[in-house]
């Protein structure tokens, strides 16, 4: 798989989180995913979609670090390398 | 033991959204079932949960969210809860649970292997996840759970309920039942099992009537304990008098011929209730329009309330809107409830042509007005009995 490009791991986080009902205008790289009513079950879903977008495999300890959409961006992209 | 009353009610069916829409459309004679099924055509997902709320309810569980949302409005709720939360149970019955959420996961491990399956899968599927959101939703925090008795879990729930307010378990529990299964797994079942009417007409007690029509929807009930929903002013719909509840030890999916574990729960519904046969005056019929379960409800009858049998009017809700499965006992209840209280009985729609074999009086095709005498109760049972030979009754008076 081609590593992909830091836009096109925003655009599947993105398109995530408004799928799981986080309002679209709220998203930022410093939005925290608490305020946008992100939970844990949204995270095990949103690992799921990683993986299957990009080979990445992301454990529940490795979401746990997440705070902000911008983490997991930078977290993706880092194992994505 | 604690007297329980009913202080608000919620229903939706394939009727309307809303429990006056039940009760008035089907005394108006109209019928929700199409094309062979009850559906909710109303009820719009968006009108009543967000984008995270709906993907967080299988639809049996977001069925009852809605229902007890305005039964809780009914009550005098919607402002806050006027008992301790942690007195406060959700006790919700369900026949399957969430089967669409099943039959989804089941389509994407089939196709995509385990790693598809949704973290969501199993809070969704669950079949307390009705009891769950309800207690979520609200902020209860009494005793939850579900009941899981086939046709039968709508009237087990409220009749668990009223034993958890009698034995002081908690001050008031929103019972009730909820059932989203029209999927082409559950179709397809009880086609196999040939609980369905190849013809697709519900008509309970009719000769042709030749198996149930299968329907979805969802009715909570507000049950209080009596003292304290009277010390809060509070209005009561109606007392619960009575619950009974037996098995028939018989076979799955047929009872016997003769209704005698449905007599039995007949029976001891009223022993609980402390009233005779002959203070009966209606008769929610469990009714499905199947040719054994009306046979067999017509004699557990008989036997149940002997000559008063021939007097009472009894009616099937499933006429107006086919068979709910774990919510019908729930809908039911709450129908009989509105009946007494209306002072009209709905019609058991579609019975045209009665089976000579079943004698009593289904009040069919057009409603009737409840006559009380001077000193008659709106005393009324509601008869629920599940495949697993589950029978469960429950005795209500408006007072």
């Amino acid at each position: 798989m081609a590593e992909p490009s830091n836009e096109q791991i925003e655009q599947v986080i993105t398109y995530a989180l408004v799928t799981f009902g986080a309002e679209a205008s709220a998203i930022s790289r410093d939005a925290e995913l608490e305020a946008l009513d992100i939970d844990s079950l949204d995270l095990a879903e949103l690992s799921q979609i990683i993986e299957e977008q990009f080979g990445v495999e992301l454990t529940s300890n490795d979401v746990a670090e997440i705070k902000t959409v911008g983490d997991a961006i930078d977290l993706v992209a880092a194992r994505a390398k | 033991m604690n007297e329980v009353v009913v202080t608000g009610v919620g229903a939706v069916t394939p009727l309307g959204v809303g429990a006056a829409l039940l009760h008035e459309r089907w005394a108006a004679g109209i019928c929700g079932i199409k094309d062979g099924e009850g559906r909710c055509d109303e009820f719009e997902v968006t009108d009543h949960f967000s984008v995270k709320e709906a993907r967080r309810a299988d639809r049996f569980a977001q069925l009852v969210l809605v229902a007890s949302k305005e039964a809780l409005a009914d009550a005098g709720w919607a402002d806050g809860l006027p008992h301790d939360p942690r007195r406060i149970g959700a006790i919700i019955g369900t026949g399957i649970g969430g089967i669409g959420t099943i039959e989804a996961n089941d389509h994407k491990l089939l196709e995509g292997g385990p790693k598809r399956v949704s973290p969501l899968a199993v809070p969704l599927m669950m079949g307390n996840a009705g009891a769950a959101a309800v207690s979520m939703r609200h902020g209860l925090k009494g005793p939850s759970y579900g009941v899981v008795s086939a046709c039968a879990a709508g009237t087990h729930a409220i009749g668990s309920a009223m034993r958890a307010i009698q034995c002081g378990d908690a001050t008031a529990v929103v019972a009730g039942g909820t059932e989203a299964a029209l999927t082409p797994l559950s179709r397809a079942a009880f086609v196999a099992v040939e609980a369905l009417s190849p013809t697709g007409i519900s008509r309970p007690f009719d000769l042709r009537r030749d198996g149930f029509v299968m329907g979805e929807g969802a009715a909570a009930l507000v049950l209080e304990d009596g003292a304290a929903a009277r010390a809060r002013g509070a209005r009561i719909l109606a007392v619960l008098r009575g619950y009974g509840a037996t098995s028939d030890a018989f076979h799955i999916t047929a009872p016997p011929a003769d209704g005698e574990g449905a007599a039995a729960a007949i029976t001891r519904a009223l022993e609980d209730a402390e009233v005779s046969a002959e203070e009966i005056v209606y008769v929610n019929a469990h009714g499905t329009s199947t040719p054994i379960n009306d046979r067999a409800e017509t004699a557990a009858l008989k036997t149940a309330l002997g000559e008063h049998a021939a007097k009472v009017p009894i009616s099937s809700t499933k006429s107006a809107i086919g068979h709910l499965l774990g919510a019908a006992g729930a809908v039911e209840a709450v129908a009989t409830i509105l009946a007494l209280r209306a002072r009209v009985l709905p019609p058991t729609l579609g019975l045209e042509q009665p089976d000579p074999e079943l004698d009593l009086d289904y009040v069919p095709l057009v409603a009737r007005a409840l006559e009380l005498g001077k000193d008659q109760r709106a005393i009324a049972i509601s008869n629920s009995f599940g495949f697993g030979g589950h029978n469960a009754v429950v005795c209500l008076e408006v007072t």
